[in-house]
């Protein structure tokens, strides 16, 4: 008996001891740096800057606990790489927070990112590659008070800048915004098959700027609601934003109301999706600044309604971005599978999608018949309707890619794109005048040579239109050859070359030759990049940055943990 | 014999405390946040659980061809995968708005069997220092994380399956 007593006592005792593996505080975050050698290069206009090395380097740490949270980010830049803003300096703290998050409750002090419904009236967020990072400075709260109930509240300054810490700029953005979601609230929607949810926001920003000619408004408000449905396999969606009087740089400093409308409405089954959007932009650029230009302090979030390119022809030459000051614009999407182990379709299946979307310029009218006065002291300049387009063409885009697989060895894509694009509205070029018409063709092959070895081609092609005197286009055209080795799960090469080979100019047929290799080890990759870079429009997600040229190495090290 | 019945427990209570330091060690779990998943219902993200059995929590975005190479090639797998170890893989979509709308639809005409979380203004990808995507996730039977990792070129399947077997026999 005695000898059985130690086992036992010792049993319980580790019985207690892996009971006791109780909730730990979870920390989390991520480092980044990127670093660039740059070389001069007159031939493409790259820089060198007088240092010749620049980096940006981040880290970042969450803590939570039991319900509360922490966490803060330091940013480094020692210069800052080409692209970002020149005010970006220094090394410091560029986000903190604190905060307490409970089953009704979640309230973060200090900085925080969040959207109101798609973003249209109120939208922080950081994109990084983008050097954008609009975030708030204050308190937010969201408070659920019952199921299918959501309120959250803001109020705060917002990120403007970083010298050696965090810069917000003057003024204040506060507002709120409710969300009820019809099948959890109060039972008032019993159903599995259709599911309504609706909302309405209010955000007011106070600006205090003077303009030597106009009584500028110290608080400028907006509001607006939105309802989102499903039902079956349909979903129809959409959000209307007012926003008050607001004169600007962006808009010439008048003093007319702006709305933005977006409507989605998409069906989807086993094999087939389509999806039609339809937006309307009318003087929405609302900035807690109104002298703000590019990306900065913008409160609201406007994507362009286009898909986002990924091969480097079509992406890097001619992209679109909404035109904050007006736009009507739709854009369709149908995605269809043909079914695997038919005809049409092969062994695998064969995968289509089609895309097309074109945005116009809307009408304003100006005459007394609209009740517009121009010699009046209101300063509203024109009258225009919901989706009242005019003949005046943005951007037109029409894809079509076909993907396939043939067998356990290789893989196909080909994809065709025309862009019509209206240089004018968004000058991406000095080489043209007007709508800047191209055709493109993309050949995309992967061959995998066994278990843990890939190697993939890709050949593209641009051409342009012809202008009326027989000449090319802007720069003519162009084509893309890129190679690409990978070894799963460690290392990636590429080449990829991208030559301007129909250059009306022969001196300018130059060769964008860029070589990668990358190394990954579980949530951290290295990547080193050599060669040349064109100076460009860099977009993601429809909002873009201009990059200059650059020739040099860079070299990229990013860490989760 | 009387030896051997002191022995058992021992190695047994030895082996246990064993186990709680190495998941103490890596004790870490999926922090708590609130998003939706793509039928529009409300979901914790710390409340996923599958029975047991891992998880897999894979970051994507309708605009990632990395990524949707990755769970195109992990769903021709995928039910073979769930009948030999009953994983259940969680795709977490970080679309925001000008994509988000895409993602049913994508996932629908491409037949994918997946849950899927739309992470629409990044706050889950934010609370796991997650930088880029792809980044895949391997939960094992307790919720704690086991494997991390970025990137996807063809064969990372492979490897994700390795340790979703190690885990799965835990």
């Amino acid at each position: 008996m005695k000898k059985l007593i130690l086992p036992i006592l010792l049993l319980t005792g580790s019985v207690q001891g892996v009971a006791q593996q109780v909730l730990l505080p979870a920390v989390s975050g991520n480092v980044e740096t990127t670093f660039q050698y740059l070389n001069e290069d007159t031939l493409i206009g790259a820089q060198q800057p007088a240092e010749k090395t620049v980096m940006n380097s981040y880290a970042l740490v969450n803590y939570e606990y039991k319900g509360f949270k922490a966490g803060m980010r330091i940013e480094s830049y020692l210069p800052h790489i080409l692209g970002y803003p020149d005010r970006f300096n220094g090394t410091g703290l560029g986000y903190r927070y604190a905060g307490y998050n409970h089953e009704k409750i979640e309230f973060t002090v200090g900085n925080f990112y969040d959207q109101f419904g798609s973003g249209l009236i109120f939208r922080s967020y950081e994109q990084r590659q983008l050097g954008i990072d609009n975030a708030m400075d204050g308190l937010h709260v969201k408070f659920k008070p019952m199921k299918g109930l959501i309120i959250k509240g803001i109020y705060g300054k917002m990120r403007y800048n970083f010298n050696s810490r965090l810069e917000n700029a003057d003024g204040l953005v506060r507002g709120f915004d409710g969300e009820i979601d019809f099948s959890e609230f109060l039972g008032l929607l019993d159903s599995s098959k259709f599911k309504m949810t609706i909302g309405g926001s209010f955000v007011s920003k106070y600006q205090n700027v003077t303009h030597p000619d106009y009584n500028m408004p110290r608080n400028v408000g907006s509001y607006g609601g939105r309802v989102d449905m499903k039902y079956g396999r349909f979903f129809l969606s959409a959000e209307h934003i007012i926003k008050e009087n607001d004169p600007s740089f962006d808009n010439g400093y008048i003093f007319n109301k702006g709305h933005g409308t977006f409507i989605n409405f998409g069906y989807s089954q086993k094999g087939l999706g389509i999806v039609l959007q339809a937006k309307s932009i009318d003087n929405m650029s609302y900035r807690v600044d109104p002298g703000a230009t590019l990306t900065d302090l913008q409160i609201n979030f406007m994507p362009a309604l286009t898909r986002t390119h990924t091969y480097n022809l079509a992406a890097t030459l001619y992209p679109y971005a909404t035109q904050p000051v007006g736009e009507v614009a739709f854009q369709a999407d149908v995605l269809y599978k043909i079914p695997k182990k038919t005809k049409l379709g092969g062994k695998y299946g064969t995968s289509i999608s089609m895309n097309f979307a074109t945005a116009y310029r809307p009408v304003r009218h100006t005459s007394s018949e609209s009740g517009i006065d121009l010699q009046d002291s209101s300063r509203v300049t024109y009258k225009t309707g919901l989706f009242e387009k005019s003949d005046s063409l943005y951007y037109r885009d029409f894809n079509i890619e076909i993907k396939r697989k043939f067998n356990k060895h290789w893989k196909g894509t080909i994809k065709y794109f025309h862009f019509d694009f209206n240089n004018a509205v968004n000058v991406v070029t000095k080489d043209a005048n007007g709508i800047i018409s191209s055709h493109i063709g993309v050949i995309d092959v992967q061959y995998k040579i066994n278990r843990k070895h890939a190697v993939r081609m890709e050949l593209q092609g641009l051409w342009t239109h012809k202008n009326a005197d027989g000449t090319k286009q802007d720069k003519g055209d162009w084509a893309t050859a890129l190679i690409e080795y990978t070894i799963s799960p460690s290392f990636f090469f590429a080449v990829m070359d991208q030559w301007n080979y129909g250059h009306p100019q022969e001196s300018q047929r130059i060769h964008y030759l860029l070589g990668s290799a990358g190394y990954i080890m579980g949530a951290s990759r290295i990547m080193v990049n050599y060669g040349r870079q064109r100076e460009g429009i860099f977009c993601i997600g429809g909002v873009c940055r201009p990059v200059p040229a650059t020739n040099g190495l860079t070299i990229t090290f990013t860490s989760s943990f | 014999m009387k030896k051997l019945l002191f022995f058992i427990p021992v190695a047994a209570l030895a082996i246990l405390s064993l186990q709680a330091n190495e998941d103490d060690k890596k004790g870490k779990k999926l922090p708590a946040v609130t998003i939706k998943d793509m039928a529009g219902n409300t979901i914790n993200t710390a409340e996923a659980s599958n029975d047991g059995n891992p998880i897999v929590i894979s970051f994507w975005a309708t605009w990632c061809k990395p990524c949707k190479q990755e769970l195109n090639t992990i769903a021709e797998e995928y039910e073979d995968w769930q009948d030999e170890t009953g994983v259940k893989l969680i795709a977490v979509s970080v679309d925001d708005q000008k994509t988000t709308k895409m993602v049913e639809p994508y996932v629908n005409a491409t037949g994918w069997e997946y849950d899927i979380w739309m992470d629409v203004n990044g706050d889950f990808k934010r609370a796991l220092g997650v930088n880029y995507v792809p980044h895949t996730f391997l939960l094992n039977g307790e919720g704690t994380i086991v494997y991390s990792h970025n990137n996807f070129v063809p064969g990372d399947e492979e490897e994700l399956y390795d340790h979703i077997l190690e885990a799965a026999e835990k």
